[in-house]
């Protein structure tokens, strides 16, 4: 390992030119680094980019502009079958005339394994993903997760410095899926590979993933921990991406060191003390961004720093938590309670057109740059 | 359970229809055990066997072959043997050349973005939907423009002459067969993932690698039944054989047409007889083959 980066993409652009003849760019000036041994996700909806960088890392595509590195080593155009990265394919890609042996065994005899070096990491690993005695079953005898089982299996078998997955789970049903993303998890700890995990889903990005890239429109919108890109979202759009935010409109009235007092003109209220992550400057129009789980629901006349009332337009329970959907002079706000006691007395919950008081506490607000 | 299955409109439909197809075949069979010569009224099979034929004025009584008479008579005939020859030659030979071309135009259309995309495709159908009659006066001047050039510019003489043969009927026929391989094929990579070639390259495969070891065993099925179309295409072409064949080159069909506009004996119908068996033989083997192939996966 000469680099400390796994794999890196510089300024990476790729552009497409329609059926109609418009060029469109599904990669748009991408940057990132990801580390040796790291689980990194890149997460969005469909037509973020992800895939098409999966598949520059991968050399299906070749790059409009910038350049992606493995291992330190510019790839330009290098062929697939010559980077030391493979590949667990959306539709697993198994090949249906081969046996389960013949299908793990193609990457070792493209290699120009022996014989016996082949049978014996063959088995090793069937082992690895718990399909010991499958060889000689073919790929449609197989369920939905064996197959991928199989696709995971002759992709490590190869020994990759980084293994690229594309959407490995997203045929696989709820419960197989939260098994399967463990299991993966476990693997990669295990072998020490770097997985580059491209997915649409953040609960399974938010499992797996040491980092995660947000993508969105071509461009990465942050890079950061689960618990980064959950807590401080760099933008907007990431806050509403990763669960769930209320948003509100306002203006920097004043701005000290590290705090914020932004004022709301729909609610005719100043929220004060909001910590702030980046260059914004008093006046600024901008979001404050709050957690529907991070809004305490209290006395509908009680005193309180960043308080305001509100009405309770509707409560859904849904087990766990219960959903409170609250207005205030026409700003919608979702609270989420946790029910943490149990009970069957459902008068003691918040009724439609009760009054409340919301507490939007400081350090759980953030103030974003509208956009 | 469906309304429409015991509707006495789709029996009698169903009856007309095996009837329309399977009755002409049935009784050419039968003629080809008639005992009459005249192979206009059937007369009855030929009862015994003999060590010579007997005949009784058109009738034949008995002979060596008892029933089979027309079958035996058939073998002896140098030119049907002669063309049956030229026929499995021209088919063979034309079915793999075409079946290599048109294989690799339609891995070419599938794949590949290039100038004139869409017009090599509307190219493909233009053979297909024109008149075979067209086409064969087509080739038939355009081969003989082009032998009479060489011959002239070259001077050759005698045996070194290019004139119509074996070869201009089977490079007419490879014409006629391409476009339908193509279209087989096609239909068969419509379904074919991208990603199974993309699986093979990222396992380490180069590109013909992955063409013979992934995608050819996948398309193989298809490739198949182009193979097979373009076979029987050649086996019972007349018209394009017709314009561009020349002495030595008669191929079946075009012995048959010529037999007809003498006399029409029941060797015909032997013939025809045997040639059926044959491609019944053909389409039970492969349907044979492809049941096994779907119940093994």
């Amino acid at each position: 390992m000469t680099s400390e980066f796994a794999v890196e993409l510089r300024d990476v652009v790729k552009r497409f030119v329609t059926p109609e003849g418009n060029e469109i760019a599904a990669v748009d000036h991408v940057t990132m680094q990801i580390k040796n041994g790291e689980f990194f996700s890149m997460l969005g909806s469909s037509g973020c980019g992800k895939t098409t960088s999966l598949r520059m890392i991968a050399g299906f595509e070749w790059t409009t502009e910038g350049e992606v590195y493995i291992e330190g080593n510019p790839m330009g155009h290098t062929p697939p079958f010559q980077r030391k990265v493979n590949t667990v394919f959306q539709s697993y890609a198994l090949f249906q005339h081969m046996t389960v042996f013949q299908n793990i065994a193609f990457g070792l005899e493209m290699e120009g394994a022996k014989e016996d070096e082949i049978k014996q990491r063959v088995g090793r690993a069937l082992e690895m993903v718990q399909l010991t005695g499958m060889e000689r079953r073919k790929p449609k005898q197989l369920s939905g997760g064996q197959q991928q089982r199989v696709a995971v299996a002759r992709a490590l078998v190869k020994t990759p410095d980084v293994l690229l997955l594309d959407e490995p789970l997203g045929a696989l049903d709820l419960k197989l899926r939260k098994e399967m993303q463990l299991e993966l998890k476990a693997l990669q700890q295990q072998l020490g590979i770097t997985f580059i995990y491209v997915t649409h889903d953040q609960e399974e990005a938010l499992t797996m993933s040491d980092r995660i890239a947000v993508m969105s429109n071509g461009r990465v919108q942050q890079i950061g921990t689960p618990v980064e890109i959950y807590e401080r979202p760099s933008n907007k759009f990431v806050a509403d991406f990763i669960g769930e935010s209320n948003f509100l409109d306002g203006q920097i009235k004043s701005l000290s060191k590290d705090e914020a007092q932004v004022f709301i003109p729909a609610l005719n209220t100043e929220l004060r003390g909001i910590p702030i992550s980046q260059g914004l400057v008093k006046g600024e129009d901008v979001v404050v961004s709050i957690r529907p789980e991070k809004i305490r629901i209290t006395e509908k006349n009680a005193k309180n720093d960043n308080f305001f009332k509100a009405k309770v337009t509707n409560t859904v329970y849904i087990g766990a938590d219960t959903h409170v959907y609250t207005e205030s002079q026409g700003v919608k706000i979702k609270v989420l309670e946790q029910n943490h006691i149990s009970r069957l007395d459902t008068s003691s919950f918040y009724t439609v057109g009760q009054e409340v008081g919301l507490v939007l506490m400081p350090e759980n607000t953030l103030v974003l740059k509208k956009v | 359970m469906n309304p429409f299955k015991r509707s006495p409109f789709v029996i009698i439909s169903t009856v007309l229809v095996y009837i329309f197809l399977y009755a002409p075949i049935v009784v050419l069979v039968l003629y080809s055990f008639n005992s009459s010569r005249v192979n206009i009224t059937f007369e009855g099979f030929i009862p015994t066997f003999s060590e010579r034929v007997v005949m009784d004025g058109s009738t034949v009584v008995s002979s060596p072959c008892g029933p089979f008479h027309w079958f035996c008579d058939l073998s002896k005939n140098r030119e049907v043997m002669s063309a049956a020859k030229n026929t499995l030659t021209i088919a063979f030979i034309a079915t793999i050349v075409s079946t290599i071309i048109g294989t690799m135009a339609a891995i070419a259309l599938q794949r590949y973005d290039f100038r004139l995309k869409s017009f090599s495709q509307l190219s493909l159908y233009v053979p297909i939907v024109i008149p075979e009659i067209v086409m064969g006066i087509g080739i038939l001047t355009l081969i003989s423009q082009v032998f009479g050039w060489v011959n002239t510019t070259f001077a050759l003489s005698g045996d070194a002459r290019l004139s119509m043969g074996l070869f201009t009927v089977t490079i007419s026929h490879i014409a006629f067969m391409v476009p339908f391989v193509t279209l087989v094929v096609q239909a068969r990579l419509q379904g074919f993932d991208k990603s199974f070639e993309e699986a093979a390259m990222d396992l380490g495969a180069n590109e013909w690698t992955t063409f013979r070891r992934v995608t050819f065993p996948m398309i193989l099925p298809g490739v198949l039944s182009g193979a097979l179309l373009a076979f029987t295409l050649s086996l019972d072409d007349f018209v394009i054989t017709f314009f561009t064949n020349g002495p030595g080159s008669t191929t079946l069909p075009i012995y048959v047409y010529g037999l007809l506009r003498r006399i029409i004996t029941p060797q015909v119908n032997a013939l025809s007889t045997v040639w059926i068996l044959i491609v019944f033989t053909v389409v039970l083997l492969l349907q044979i083959v492809q049941s096994r192939e779907q119940s093994k996966s």
